[in-house]
């Protein structure tokens, strides 16, 4: 039951971000002051905002911006941790241990902390913040790969391969990398979800994607500042959050247990 | 044990220098020039040549790193642009708010988490522990930054019971330790279960219960005392959660901690606050990574021998 509730969470939310434009006439950006705060109506489902643009519109165009950049960071993050895990656990003696002290820098700054150091001094903008997450994003994949590669590369059909005069190249890609995927896309799909939070707080926090570009981060953001005579501006992006990384987190945990019966 | 703490703290030693090092580094990452940066487009040259040379930023690459590396071992963080001040003090000043945010948002963490966790464990597949788990999967999922506002608008807004933000009163921890909290509560609730359930497996509970002692006796009394080593562990690795979570909780309810100050030096472009703020939290989270590891190998000698 779960597996279906994360999947018909994220498939119904991507749905929503490509058909947004039908789903609501109202431009996200377009103000209409007269009716600023207005709480939800039969034309307005979700209320306006504090400028008066159509919160329906604007959370549809944010979910574009939250799939955007959770495809990004996680597309990106997983290529250069795959790429450089895999190489770290095969080859072994001093790129190992190179990559592993490169690791565990970055590892030492808690969760988002680089990211925000750097969105901070680079400015605030999307692909700086795609920039940002990925930098700390590739290090999971990196670990994750490199211990699931010094498993595998003792196994028999790896030695074979390079007996028989394979090339790197061609060991890893075709052989050592897809026996890591199943780990991997487990993490990938948590990962989206860890992204999605990752940008709202950046975004929250005014370090991610810079208005009148509608973020569910931004969105919450402004909000604050209306708790007590508007809040539903606070309750409908942060509930559309929660329920996108819900979606995600039931999908990945979903994921490991078919992958992985031994972690169910 | 000495050795093995010895060796322990060699191996963060590098660790601290390539942090100190990428912190260095952020500064030059600052498109164009920080100075300007800092002072903005119509800055006069003279300003700007004042601020470049306060912040050594005209000397060469190494004289900068090797001043930055004498100040940082003699406590030196630089001075803030903003306040004129050193960065230390500032810090300073904020530790012990962020200190006690993070205390209460713990203590919030295991009230909620071992109940939860034992009764899941307790019961385990029945209707009760599905409940458990999934408001652990909710807990997860929820954003801080949006439980904060949540929060404050019932407690705040609609019941009026607690403030919504400042500082002063006990009353003033509640939300900000609970919006913290949350987070390590749920995951905390699911280790403690998932451990709980692996030590009634164990032989030594089979062993209680054909004593005649109760499961639930046997549960908390024997197999959760096992759990502990795990769970304290994770609370330690989890901190750095909490002290990121700082910087958010801090933002949404005004509290005055180090979180706080950081966001408001990158508003005010302070780049040396901002180096001396991530530097701080870095540094605290990895000692207190090294300290969860040497009290672990202290709990567990064979974790001194691998």
């Amino acid at each position: 039951m779960i597996r279906r509730a994360g999947l018909v969470i994220v498939l119904g939310t991507v749905l929503a971000a490509l058909v947004g434009p039908w789903l609501s006439p109202f431009d996200p950006a377009s103000q209409n002051l007269p009716l600023r705060l207005a709480a939800p109506s039969l034309a307005h489902p979700l209320g306006l905002d504090e400028l008066g643009r159509d919160l329906l519109a604007r959370l549809l165009a944010g979910a574009r911006i939250s799939l955007f950049v959770g495809c990004a960071v996680v597309g990106i993050s997983t290529l250069v941790g795959v790429a450089v895990g895999s190489l770290a656990g095969y080859l072994g003696g001093k790129v190992d241990a190179i990559i592993g002290r490169i690791m565990d820098v970055l590892m030492a700054f808690p969760g988002i902390l680089l990211a925000i150091a750097l969105v901070a001094v680079l400015g605030p903008s999307l692909r700086n913040v795609v920039l940002a997450l990925v930098t700390i994003g590739w290090v999971g994949y990196a670990r994750l790969v490199r211990g699931q590669v010094l498993k595998v590369r003792e196994l028999e059909f790896i030695q074979a391969a390079r007996a028989l005069g394979a090339p790197l190249s061609r060991v890893l890609v075709r052989h050592v990398i897809p026996s890591t995927l199943s780990a991997v896309s487990v993490q990938a799909t948590l990962g989206m979800a860890g992204a999605i939070i990752a940008e709202a707080s950046l975004s929250f926090l005014g370090l991610g994607v810079q208005p009148p570009t509608p973020s569910w981060g931004t969105m919450l953001d402004a909000g604050r500042a209306h708790l007590f005579d508007a809040p539903h501006l606070t309750l409908v992006p942060g509930a559309a959050i929660a329920i996108l990384v819900l979606g995600f987190n039931f999908l990945g945990d979903a994921l490991r247990d078919r992958l992985d019966p031994r972690a169910g | 044990m000495l050795a093995y703490a010895l060796r322990r703290i060699a191996m963060t030693i590098p660790v601290l220098a390539g942090v100190a090092t990428l912190v260095f580094a952020l500064i030059h990452l600052v498109p164009g020039d920080p100075a300007q940066a800092m002072l903005g487009e119509s800055a006069p040259a003279a300003d700007l040549a004042e601020l470049r040379t306060r912040l050594g930023l005209d000397q060469p690459l190494t004289t900068q790193y090797r001043h930055y590396v004498t100040g940082l071992v003699r406590g030196n963080l630089g001075t803030s642009f903003r306040y004129n001040t050193p960065v230390a003090r500032e810090i300073g000043q904020r530790l012990g708010r962020t200190a006690q945010l993070a205390m209460a948002a713990m203590a919030v963490a295991l009230v909620i988490a071992i109940p939860l966790g034992i009764i899941g464990a307790l019961f385990r597949g029945r209707a009760i522990d599905h409940v458990a788990t999934t408001l652990s999967l909710v807990g997860v999922s929820m954003p801080n930054f949006w439980l904060g506002p949540l929060l404050a608008i019932v407690f705040s807004v609609w019941l009026g019971w607690l403030p919504v933000s400042g500082t002063g009163t006990w009353a003033h921890l509640v939300l900000p330790a609970v919006t913290l909290g949350a987070a390590l509560a749920a995951i905390l609730t699911r280790m403690t279960r998932a451990t709980l359930i692996d030590e009634l497996r164990e032989l030594y509970v089979l062993a209680a219960r054909a004593r005649g002692i109760s499961r639930t006796r046997a549960v908390v009394a024997h197999a959760f005392r096992n759990s502990l080593i795990p769970v304290a562990t994770i609370v330690g690795l989890q901190l750095g959660a909490v002290l990121t979570g700082t910087i958010i909780t801090e933002t949404i309810f005004a509290w005055p901690g180090v979180g706080r100050l950081l966001i408001q030096a990158i508003s005010f472009r302070d780049y040396p606050l901002v180096q001396g703020c991530i530097l701080f939290i870095a540094v605290t989270y990895v000692t207190m990574n090294l300290l969860v590891d040497l009290l672990y190998g202290w709990l567990d000698p064979r974790i001194r021998y691998q």
